[in-house]
């Protein structure tokens, strides 16, 4: 329905289309004159003889255009269309959405329901909410996480039992709610060339990968001195701050020195979006229930 | 009698041509000039008359904007919910006209060989942003989308103050200080910050996104 600045513009939809309605009737009525004897000729000759009848349109024709005449005045008349009118039937599209949203509620909102009543670990064991769970981390989550959840660089692998911010049912809901943002700053400047590759080589030794002993003894000393505050004293990360653990083998951004070393250097932010208000509650209790499940298998207890 | 109107018609070309424009203009009198004249269609509101918080797009979204049509994104994105739920379920709120009243030319778009984009802004990062433009297969490795790596190179900027003026002469309320702190909003920029502050931007005027 239409929400004129003025009056005018009302009546200047009415005028046109009743106008043009008129117009069309008039032009099919008065070219039907249908006049018993000879049919006149319509004036032009080519080549000498060839000339042509004056008929009017086929009668089924001309009841087409009239029967379309027709159909615009019902359907003015049923419809929003004519100005501002609301149309006999009262539709409108939001309308429709509307009607197509209850009916969809009704239907599912009683299966998401029985989900909600459930404790995330007992949804994650069900098999049906896992195929609802997957279905929804394909259409909101794979984008970032993978279809299969294994992250990429710098999107976390969800799969594996390392978590930034802890794996707990109600950790995971409150990060898909809420989203997460986090921030290491950058060391560069601070600890200078050598420093940050010191640090990088004390960081490779934590997990046992190849490192310059050297560079780490002297690399633990900065990391006391610069890092504890959020990745603790023995690197074991904070997850309130969601500084990772540095012991545990798993890597968000990789393992190589160059690439520690960069992140050292020039920090990391790393945002993950809240989906609280787009989503629900009941569908990020399925989400957090298949998310749960793809670390925490019922098998495995 | 109206046998010789009709062919005096057809007969005087000036007359067939002035008589066929008014035939032919009747479907967009009714069906587009009305438009220009209505609430929902000009203002930034929503269809129950609720302001909506539109802006006119600041300078490096404006910037953005404009890479975004110059490599054509409108040709595989439309940037336009229906009100289906098919469609709100997985893009948010439908679209609604008076978020696009500062979009010059909208763009809605035909065909979506990719996602609709009209609600984008914060769904991703911007770190996922810049990898998934550098090369979408990173992050979604069955993606179709070419890769626009020439996007890292640096803004150009020294027309971003004409653009902005010609903008305000079609209504968007530029002041004087926004266009002049223009450029310096700029400096140092890269297109690719300029496309990911414009898809960062998208569809965040309707806060009850659903």
């Amino acid at each position: 329905m239409a929400d004129f600045i003025n009056g005018f513009w009302n009546a200047y939809v009415m005028g046109l289309v009743g106008l043009s309605l008129l117009f069309c009737l008039f032009v099919l009525v008065s070219n039907n004159k249908r006049e018993k004897g000879p049919v006149e000729l319509h004036g032009h000759v080519w080549d000498e003889t060839l000339a042509e009848y004056n008929n009017p349109l086929p009668r089924w024709w001309l009841f087409l255009f009239l029967g379309t005449v027709i159909f615009a005045v019902v359907y003015l008349v049923m419809y929003p269309g004519f100005g501002n009118t609301k149309g006999a039937l009262g539709w409108s599209s939001v309308g429709q959405y509307e009607t197509e949203m209850r009916a969809a509620n009704e239907r599912y909102a009683p299966i998401f329901a029985k989900y909600q009543g459930m404790d995330v670990a007992a949804v994650a064991a069900d098999e049906e909410a896992r195929g609802a769970g997957k279905r929804l981390f394909v259409t909101y989550c794979a984008q970032c996480h993978g279809a299969d959840a294994r992250g990429a660089k710098g999107f976390p692998n969800l799969t594996d039992t390392a978590w930034n911010w802890g794996g707990e049912a109600d950790t995971i809901k409150t990060t898909i709610t809420g989203g997460r943002m986090g921030m290491m700053p950058p060391f560069g400047p601070s600890l200078g060339a050598e420093g940050v590759k010191d640090v990088a080589n004390y960081v490779r030794s934590l997990s046992g990968l190849a490192h310059d002993s050297l560079r780490a003894q002297r690399g633990a000393e900065v990391f006391q001195q610069n890092c504890v505050a959020c990745h603790g004293p023995e690197a074991k990360g904070t997850q309130a701050m969601g500084a990772p653990n540095l012991t545990d083998g798993d890597w968000l951004y990789g393992s190589s020195e160059a690439t520690i070393m960069e992140t050292v250097d020039k920090g990391r932010t790393n945002r993950m979006p809240g989906f609280g208000e787009f989503l629900g509650e009941a569908k990020i209790h399925l989400l957090a229930s298949y998310v749960y499940g793809l670390s925490n298998k019922p098998a495995a207890k | 009698m109206a046998q010789s109107k009709h062919e005096f018609i057809e007969r005087s070309v000036g007359w067939l041509i002035v008589l066929s424009l008014l035939t032919v203009s009747v479907g967009g009198l009714v069906e587009i000039v009305p438009l220009f004249f209505q609430k929902t269609t000009t203002t930034a509101i929503d269809r129950t008359g609720k302001p909506l918080n539109v802006k006119p797009y600041e300078p490096l979204r404006l910037a953005g904007r404009d890479i975004y049509v110059r490599e054509g994104c409108y040709n595989c994105h439309s940037q336009m919910i229906r009100p289906f739920r098919a469609e709100t379920e997985r893009y948010g709120h439908y679209s609604v006209a008076g978020e696009y009243i500062y979009d010059r030319p909208f763009q809605w778009g035909s065909k979506r060989t990719g996602p609709d984009l009209a609600r984008v802004g914060g769904r991703y990062s911007d770190e996922w942003q810049r990898v998934h433009l550098m090369n979408p297969r990173d992050v979604v490795p069955e993606s179709n989308m070419p890769a626009f790596p020439w996007l890292q190179r640096p803004l150009k900027s020294d027309d971003i103050e004409a653009k902005m003026r010609a903008l305000r002469t079609l209504g968007h309320p530029y002041t004087d200080e926004e266009i002049a702190g223009a450029r310096a909003a700029l400096e140092g920029k890269s297109e690719l910050d300029a496309v990911v502050a414009y898809l960062q931007g998208l569809g965040t005027a309707l806060s009850n996104f659903k």
